[in-house]
């Protein structure tokens, strides 16, 4: 069973200059038995989070830029692990924060395929069944074959997310910026990523979009400031930050995917 | 809005309450090195790629590599055996092999104190045992070495004659008035030792990555510094010198001292372990004494670095 917790962990940045990065100046600061500032300064990012996740979790991660959101992500991915208190990660994480990442533009897009797919945690056989799945959905043809460099930005985004979509994570983890493809391709991706939601164990997914929350989260967590400000149900939580109701500025598309869901679910 | 169901069923681990160990315990460092062994699909592929990157767009391809380590060998060997009045039989695939090794050595120790800093996108980017890093740069190290492995086989077919009897690497040491050099027996089955030999100067090859890696990724001077020590180190290593011409000095001589100092150096001993064997040279077990100290030392301080702050490399970055 996945699950992930979290005992009032702390996450402080060490803010390194040329100085603090210098072993000669270190040791001769102490040597001369000065006792001042040789001290790194550090920048809390996360103060006292207390966070229990277990499996079919669907969490959306709201707040402002710089509030904690990107760095709790990476605590619960096990990238960081806390300067104070405990986070235990039980299951395997499919971060998704950046999606150039592990992308190498001098080979093909199939090489880059199975790379990103070694990245996250599948094994090469695995990466082998699904290339053709994945070639398929991010129509990119016979530019499999170039060496990334040649794509646009656009390509790019299509043939990570192809990757991305195509794994069984246990525990995801979204941050926001993976809406950037054009409005056709994003009806395409849109159910895949409905899809790969519903294959995971775990969800925890940053976002600005009061769409793709409602879609594929139940309940959400605001941050502000290094700490969580609230936890709970998503509508009530989102609301909370957004400052209105979020579920009146849906598109009536979106109200009526919910609406099947609900009735089906 | 109800949770679909899940299509995958884990397998069941008993839920246990207790949080997971400190991130500086030995069962987290184990551990991490326990999983990158497991993931060796990823650091093995990722190795394979940075060669490849080498000679890609390259006309000659992998072939590069190998032909600059001969011309290099070819071109000094021949030099220095001139300089020094040794036969080039015997001198040649001395310098060649101890070339090959000496590569491998320093590449291991200069590329492992940028192993964290190289991967710093990666490490911020995603979770992954910090030994994938580490693997992926000697694993990176070996590809090379077997591209060169084929200049020794050339060498040997060459100098095979000359290898194979007998020989003293210099008749007798200059400044001295009847101090031979040292008889070395030959080629022999004994070459084989040469493949232990190797294996060990891998395991060392890791442990120095791992702590230089580690200790460069919060001390940024550590490999420019540690750049400067190796080329200090090339000079005093016998590579292109042999260690018969220190020979026969008055006790308490600038000869003698520095015959003790060569001996204090630790590559000497790594080169020899490996070299002796191919060459047909006297083996002594000082040597690998030597090694199998520096390796149990080496990997002690290497793990305690790794227990301590496998958890802060990511912040070091």
């Amino acid at each position: 069973m996945v699950s992930i917790e979290v005992r009032g962990a702390c996450v402080e940045f060490p803010i390194f200059d040329a100085k603090n990065r210098s072993l000669k100046k270190s040791v001769l600061g102490r040597a001369g038995g000065r006792i001042s500032a040789q001290k790194v300064p550090v920048v809390e990012a996360l103060r006292d989070v207390d966070l229990t996740l277990r499996q079919g979790d669907r969490v959306g991660l709201v707040g402002h830029n710089g509030a904690g959101k990107s760095t709790l992500l990476r605590l619960l991915a096990g990238i960081y692990e806390p300067t104070r208190g405990r986070a235990s990660i039980r299951g395997r994480v499919a971060p998704v924060f950046d999606l150039a990442v592990g992308m190498d533009p001098e080979i093909s897009g199939y090489e880059n395929i199975l790379i990103r797919g070694l990245f996250l945690g599948m094994n090469r056989r695995e990466m082998e069944r699904r290339v053709d799945e994945i070639a398929e959905f991010t129509e990119l043809g016979d530019y499999l074959d170039m060496p990334l460099r040649t794509y646009s930005t656009g390509m790019r985004v299509r043939l990570a997310l192809g990757v991305v979509t195509s794994i069984d994570p246990e525990i995801l983890i979204l941050d926001e910026g993976i809406g950037a493809v054009d409005a056709a391709f994003l009806e395409k991706a849109r159910d895949r990523l409905r899809d790969l939601v519903s294959r995971s164990g775990m969800l925890v997914f940053a976002s600005h979009s009061d769409e793709f929350l409602v879609e594929l989260c139940d309940t959400a967590i605001w941050m502000d400031g290094g700490i969580i400000r609230e936890q709970g149900p998503l509508r009530d939580v989102v609301s909370h930050y957004k400052g209105r109701d979020i579920f009146e500025g849906l598109s009536p598309e979106t109200r009526r995917r919910l609406e099947g869901a609900e009735a089906g679910g | 809005m109800a949770v679909p169901a899940l299509a995958r069923q884990d397998a069941d681990e008993p839920a246990s309450e207790e949080l997971a160990p400190s991130p500086r315990s030995w069962g987290r460092a184990f551990g991490d090195i326990r999983q990158a062994v497991a993931q060796r699909e990823l650091w093995g592929h990722l190795g394979w790629q940075d060669i490849k990157q080498r000679y890609r767009r390259s006309v000659i391809g992998p072939l590069w590599i190998t032909i600059s380590m001969a011309v290099t060998a070819a071109a000094l060997g021949g030099l220095y055996s001139q300089l020094f009045g040794q036969p080039i039989g015997t001198f040649m695939p001395y310098v060649t092999v101890g070339f090959m090794i000496w590569y491998f050595i320093s590449a291991c120790v200069l590329e492992g104190t940028e192993t964290f800093i190289a991967n710093e996108g990666l490490i911020r980017f995603l979770p992954a045992p910090l030994m994938i890093y580490v693997f992926r740069t000697v694993w990176r190290q070996i590809l090379f070495f077997a591209h060169n492995v084929v200049v020794y086989v050339v060498v040997l077919a060459i100098f095979f004659g000359q290898l194979d009897e007998p020989y003293r690497m210099i008749a007798v040491v200059p400044g001295t008035d009847a101090v031979p050099g040292i008889l070395h027996p030959g080629l022999s089955w004994w070459a084989l030792l040469a493949i232990p030999a190797f294996v060990l100067i891998v395991v060392n090859g890791l442990w120095v990555t791992l702590l230089f890696g580690i200790i460069s990724a919060r001390f940024r001077d550590i490999p420019p510094v540690v750049s400067s020590f190796m080329q200090l180190f090339f000079t005093m290593t016998p590579i292109i010198w042999t260690p018969d011409l220190l020979r026969g000095g008055e006790p308490g001589s600038i000869k003698a001292v520095i015959e003790q100092l060569a001996k204090l150096n630790p590559f000497y001993h790594f080169i020899e372990i490996f070299r002796a064997p191919l060459v047909g040279q006297a083996q002594g077990w000082t040597h690998w004494a030597v090694v199998g100290a520096i390796t149990v030392v080496g990997w002690a301080l290497a793990l305690v670095a790794l227990r301590n702050y496998r958890s802060r490399v990511a912040y070091w970055v």
